[in-house]
């Protein structure tokens, strides 16, 4: 298939991207475009305008920023797989950026383009949302970051304005656990159930699990509260909407979310 | 239109493109590199499979003027004059192919996945070739071709 | 097929249905018309009657419209073409055809189609294309049995996906007579086919078959071919269409989709003494091939077995999904499924061992030529041999003891050890296939074949076949397959008839070929044809007992060249053997099933697949690995699913789990030859048996898995969602 017309703009900065999206209102970002040109060929999502951000090379890093880790939105997942400083500070995104897609994919996917994409499949967002990453966003007025409980707002949706380019994403050095279901190995997630240690609390993220990546709130508390894995577990259902979609029932994923959810931590 | 410059198998192309002209179409309509075959429409199947910049892309999930600047390897860039490229070999000794559609695709994949993992496990190839379908062969003498071209230090 | 170059081709698009059942009330093209070099056609264009069913026992009300008329039965109908200069203002153009429909209540489900309440074909009065078997009951089928035992499972809808989707080109030459090049597995019946419904002389039609990526079944002629070619002659332009995966999911024709309902009853000592098998197929939307299926499902009921008495009956419905065709073992898998599915649920009544309670049952070796309650004729076969290869190549008693430690700890990942004995039948209609060899000027050889390969090896194969007759090196020896004005006729590939009849056509040819060449070197050498003999070794032809009186095959081709007699050095032969043959063999599969997640590893499949003699051991090998992951993905990844209102939703590659490498474990193929006595070859054919052994080994096995945890049956596929649901009803 072959996505409908549109016009096609290289921005050689953030700024310049900026001011490209203010030209028109259909118009939409492109970084490695993994999710957006599926969706354009089928053609799901047809913008009139497309702003490719792909070159811009210094989005694309992982360093050190005070005590957490910050990475370039453009940093793709093949970059996340191998990257040592993150492999020490916060395994877990490199663990589940593995996990993403295929090969091919993750040579050209992005963590910014994943996460601004905002698909409730997404593992990386359902990762930093339990992170309690902070999202960097780039607009017309300046810069300003976004809490990751303020960013997914919807399905597709995020906190981005049409105008702002999300440039940088940072998570605390912390460890964590992410298991994903699948039907197959290249399959987006069924279900997947992260669990990470954030400012001495257990968070718990979930993908599929709803209309975004979630936080399970309750099973975060009943866990503060003394409740093992197991009880703990037991109450994904307060904290999650999951769909019925083709490769799986509603209640079979939130079957597959307890025992995710109770394996995860386990392992913690 | 928009015009790019690349380098497909080592030699410079220069053309005006279309935005929505995806890669696979560039090489397959406008430079006649047919080779790369296009198997799906949901960047699920691999076999449009090509190198950009030495590392494997789904050459239907990339608009050309996105490759403008890069150099370009398809299946028609492998081989070295008669001599088959080390993994093209191994998958005709194997009997890695049987339609061959998808072929071009694994081959490619293979080469990457080679260069990033010279010595995969039976497990890394499987998973090193998730990203490429075949409905003939169920898989069993692809890997043994990439073990094959492992050995032969491809 | 894309890669053919057509100078100045008209690109065709389909407009296809959005609804699975609505009348349509009007179609609007005129801003489609309106982008340039657009032109829109629709059913008032067409001058072609209905396309199918061409079965003689299927209601002939249920054929396809080539252009859907008023009413569209599925999502994928087609009610436009498009035709434009490139596919991407077709693209564009097709969203811009506007279609008005009065959506209607979609038939979904096979069960309610069967009801015949709402009808997809009101003058047909009924929703049943045909029948098969016996609607009687005898109700003393069980008489004797101390234990009877049933159950039900569909053979899930699936989608062949053939990695090259569909592609079609035609071209009307300046003669007047017609170019079709085709995605397809059958060019000759093609040609046969195209005439019939666009009422053309066959010697108009010229049909060629390219490189074809995969068919599995479903690439015979359908609609879209033949509006490519009606619209080649109507507009005198060339043109072309090449379907999109997306469209392909549901245009191109799907398999299985049958229900079925077994009964079974024996002794308590292991003997079965009478089954009976019901099968309700899923036509879609048209009644073609995959309504007259359950015939075969039928005639193969009976398995590997001796069984006294056998039952068998099935109805074919419409419903407004995507007709259903053939599809790699086409009604066999389904006969397999379904009795080796019926012999581990009596093993498990019984408490007995499941390959014990086969050896009890299986025909015995020395009973051959032997014809079953079902009324199949086998001609030869070592079932019992196959199966107790197959627990010695797997190491059975090992794995059944690593499955009662992990029992006996109650551990969360279970081990499954699944045994599937299968017999098919191919060849199944004892066709006739042509073959022609020619010694080409520089003493090499071409052979022609009506068969077809699109990935099957036929270029190899008969390559060899010839050669080693001749005595020629194979690579001297070239295959042409898939023109019709080059070879004669041909009926093409399907059914795993190939080798056996168009191969051993080709030894014939061959040996004809011989024969004349011994007059020609004869005549050469002024001695009797009758005492010249061939140095295979060589490639020589001699005096018999005077090596040094002969001649090679490069230096009978250039003498006979100067002499113009080359054109002797030339034979066709049409073969058709007096029955089927019978491939069989014993899978056995491991699997490891998580009993909290549902989740099914599949460790190992060991497969012993004996179909005759192999011509080519490498050839054959990678047949059985395909075919074997095929029935692996019916038994744990694959279902082409619709909603409750006949929309497809598992009509991409995303939705639909066709498994990967990293989803498969490499397959452990067991060599096993049993010669048939029914070709010069010995050959039965290869391509199906792997897909209907794996598929009931897997099942078995994963229910075998949970069988202490109380599951008697899982679901296809048997993946997470299914198994967990098993579990659930066992626990309830």
């Amino acid at each position: 298939m072959i996505p409908a017309v549109f016009e096609y703009e290289r921005a050689g900065f953030v700024d310049e991207a900026v001011e490209l999206l203010g030209r028109d209102e259909e118009a939409k970002l492109l970084a490695g475009g993994h999710s957006l040109i599926p969706a354009m060929r089928l053609r799901f999502s047809r913008p009139s305008l497309l702003v490719d951000i792909g070159r811009l090379d210094d989005l694309r890093y992982v360093r050190e920023h005070g005590d957490r880790i910050a990475i370039g939105a453009l940093t793709r997942h093949a970059d996340l797989v191998g990257d040592a400083m993150l492999r020490e500070h916060c395994a877990l995104i490199g663990e589940a950026a593995a996990l993403i897609g295929d090969p091919q994919v993750r040579h050209r996917g992005t963590i910014g383009g994943s996460v601004a994409h905002g698909d409730p499949a997404s593992d990386l967002g359902t990762i930093l949302l339990t992170l309690d990453a902070e999202f960097v966003a780039r607009g017309p007025g300046g810069e300003r970051a976004i809490g990751a409980g303020a960013f997914f707002t919807g399905p597709f949706e995020t906190a981005l304005e049409h105008q702002e380019v999300l440039t940088e994403i940072r998570v605390p050095k912390t460890a964590g656990t992410y298991l994903k279901h699948v039907r197959r190995a290249h399959d987006w997630a069924t279900v997947g159930a992260a669990a990470a240690r954030v400012d001495g609390r257990v968070h718990v993220g979930l993908t599929s699990m709803g209309p975004t990546s979630l936080r399970a709130r309750t099973v975060e508390d009943a866990l503060a509260d003394g409740a093992t894995p197991a009880d703990a577990a037991a109450h994904v259902a307060e904290d999650a909407m999951p769909p019925t979609d083709a490769s799986a029932s509603s209640e079979y994923r939130l079957h597959l979310a307890q025992v995710l959810v109770r394996r995860a931590l386990e392992r913690m | 239109m928009t015009s790019v410059a690349l380098t497909v198998n080592g030699s410079r192309c220069e053309a005006d493109v279309e935005p929505r002209q995806l890669l696979v179409y560039f090489l397959r309509d406008r430079l006649g590199l047919k080779g790369t075959n296009v198997g799906c429409d949901t960047t699920s199947c691999g076999a449009c499979t090509v190198l950009v910049d030495d590392e494997s892309v789904k050459s239907c999930t990339v608009f050309a003027v996105q490759a403008d600047g890069s150099e370009v390897t398809t299946v028609e860039g492998l081989a070295r004059g008669d001599a088959l490229h080390p993994v093209q070999q191994a998958f005709h000794e194997q009997h890695a192919l049987q339609c061959g559609y998808c072929t071009p695709g694994f081959v490619l994949a293979t080469v990457s996945l080679l260069k990033e993992n010279p010595n995969p496990s039976e497990t890394e190839i499987r998973e090193g070739l998730e990203g490429n379908l075949c409905r003939c062969t169920g898989y069993h003498n692809i890997v043994k071709a990439v073990q094959a071209a492992a050995r032969a230090g491809a | 097929m894309e890669n053919l170059s057509l100078e100045g081709a008209l690109t065709v698009t389909f407009v296809r249905s959005l609804l699975a059942h609505a009348n349509i009330v009007d179609v609007d093209a005129t801003a489609a018309e309106a982008l340039p070099n657009v032109q829109v056609m629709t059913a008032a264009d067409l001058d072609l009657g209905v396309f199918g069913p061409g079965f003689p026992d299927v209601n002939p009300s249920m054929g396809r419209p080539l252009l859907v008329v008023d009413r569209v039965r599925f999502v994928g109908d087609i009610i436009a073409i498009v035709i434009s200069d490139d596919s991407a203002t077709g693209a564009d153009a097709a969203e811009l055809v506007y279609v008005d429909y009065d959506q209607l209540p979609a038939v979904v489900s096979p069960h309610e189609s069967a009801k015949d309440e709402a009808l997809l074909f009101p003058e047909a009065g009924t929703n049943v294309a045909t029948r098969a078997g016996s609607p009687e009951h005898d109700e003393n089928l069980f008489d004797g049995c101390d234990v009877v035992v049933s159950g039900t499972f569909v053979s899930q809808r699936m989608a062949p996906c053939p990695l090259e989707a569909r592609s079609a080109a035609a071209e009307l030459g300046p003669d007047g007579r017609i170019t079709a090049w085709l995605s397809t597995q059958t060019p000759h019946q093609d040609r046969t086919a195209l005439a019939e419904t666009l009422g053309l002389d066959p010697a108009q039609i010229r049909v060629v078959g390219l490189d074809v990526g995969g068919g599995f079944g479903a690439k015979t002629l359908n609609v879209e071919e033949v509006l490519v070619v009606w619209l080649a002659r109507r507009l005198g332009r060339p043109v072309r269409w090449t379907e999109t995966r997306s469209e392909s999911m549901t245009a191109l024709p799907h398999g299985r989709a049958a229900s079925l309902e077994y009964t079974i009853g024996g002794t308590r000592d292991g003997k079965v003494l009478a089954y009976r098998l019901e099968v309700l197929q899923d036509c879609g939307a048209y009644a073609s091939v995959g309504a007259v299926l359950p015939g075969l499902t039928g005639l193969m009921a009976s398995g590997v077995y001796a069984i006294p008495r056998i039952e068998f009956e099935s109805r074919s419905v419409v419903t407004n999904t995507t007709p259903v065709s053939a599809f790699r073992g086409a009604g066999r898998p389904e006969a397999s499924q379904a009795i080796e599915r019926a012999i581990d649920t009596f093993a498990a009544e019984l408490g007995m061992d499941p390959a014990e309670v086969r050896r009890r049952n299986f025909i015995p070796t020395n009973a051959f030529p032997y014809t079953t309650a079902s009324h199949a004729a086998y001609d030869s076969g070592d079932y019992e041999g196959a199966l107790e290869l197959a627990l010695r190549s797997v190491g059975y008693d090992a794995l059944r003891d690593e499955q009662r430690q992990r029992r006996e700890r109650a551990a969360t990942t279970q081990l499954g050890i699944g045994i599937s004995c299968y017999v098919e039948i191919t060849n199944g209609i004892a066709e006739i296939e042509f073959g022609e060899v020619e010694i080409t000027r520089d003493g090499g050889a071409i052979v022609r074949t009506g068969s077809f390969s699109h990935g099957q090896g036929h270029e190899t194969t008969f390559a060899m076949i010839a050669a080693e007759r001749l005595g020629l090196p194979v690579e001297k020896v070239t295959v042409h397959k898939g023109d019709t004005d080059e070879v004669a006729r041909g009926t093409g590939t399907y059914g795993s008839k190939s080798t056996q009849i168009g191969g051993a056509a080709a030894r014939l040819a061959a040996d004809d070929v011989l024969e004349v060449a011994k007059q020609l070197v004869g005549d050469y050498l002024e001695a009797s044809p009758a005492d010249i003999v061939l140095d295979p070794a060589l490639g020589r032809l001699h005096v018999a007992g005077a090596h040094s009186l002969g001649i090679s095959w490069a230096d009978l081709a250039l003498r006979a060249s100067a002499d113009g007699r080359l054109a002797e050095l030339r034979a066709e032969h049409e073969f058709q053997a007096a029955a089927p043959t019978f491939p069989f063999g014993a899978h056995v599969a491991v699997v490891e099933v998580d009993t909290e997640t549902g989740r099914v590893e599949l460790r190992r499949l060991v497969a012993v697949d004996d179909a005759g003699t192999l011509i080519n051991p490498l050839i054959a090998q990678g047949q059985v690995h395909g075919g074997i992951a095929a029935g692996v993905a019916q038994a744990l990844y694959e279902d082409f699913v619709y909603d409750d209102d006949g929309n497809p939703l598992t009509g991409t590659f995303v939705g639909y789990a066709f498994p990967s490498s990293a989803d498969l474990p490499s397959w452990e193929a067991v060599e096993m030859e049993t010669p048939t006595p029914l070709n010069v070859l010995g050959a039965k054919g290869i391509g199906e048996s792997g897909t209907i052994g794996a598929t009931p080994a897997v099942h078995n096995a994963v229910v075998d898995a949970l069988a202490p945890l109380g599951v008697r049956n899982v679901d296809l596929p048997a993946n997470g969602e299914n198994v967990w649901r098993a579990l659930r009803k066992a626990k309830a």
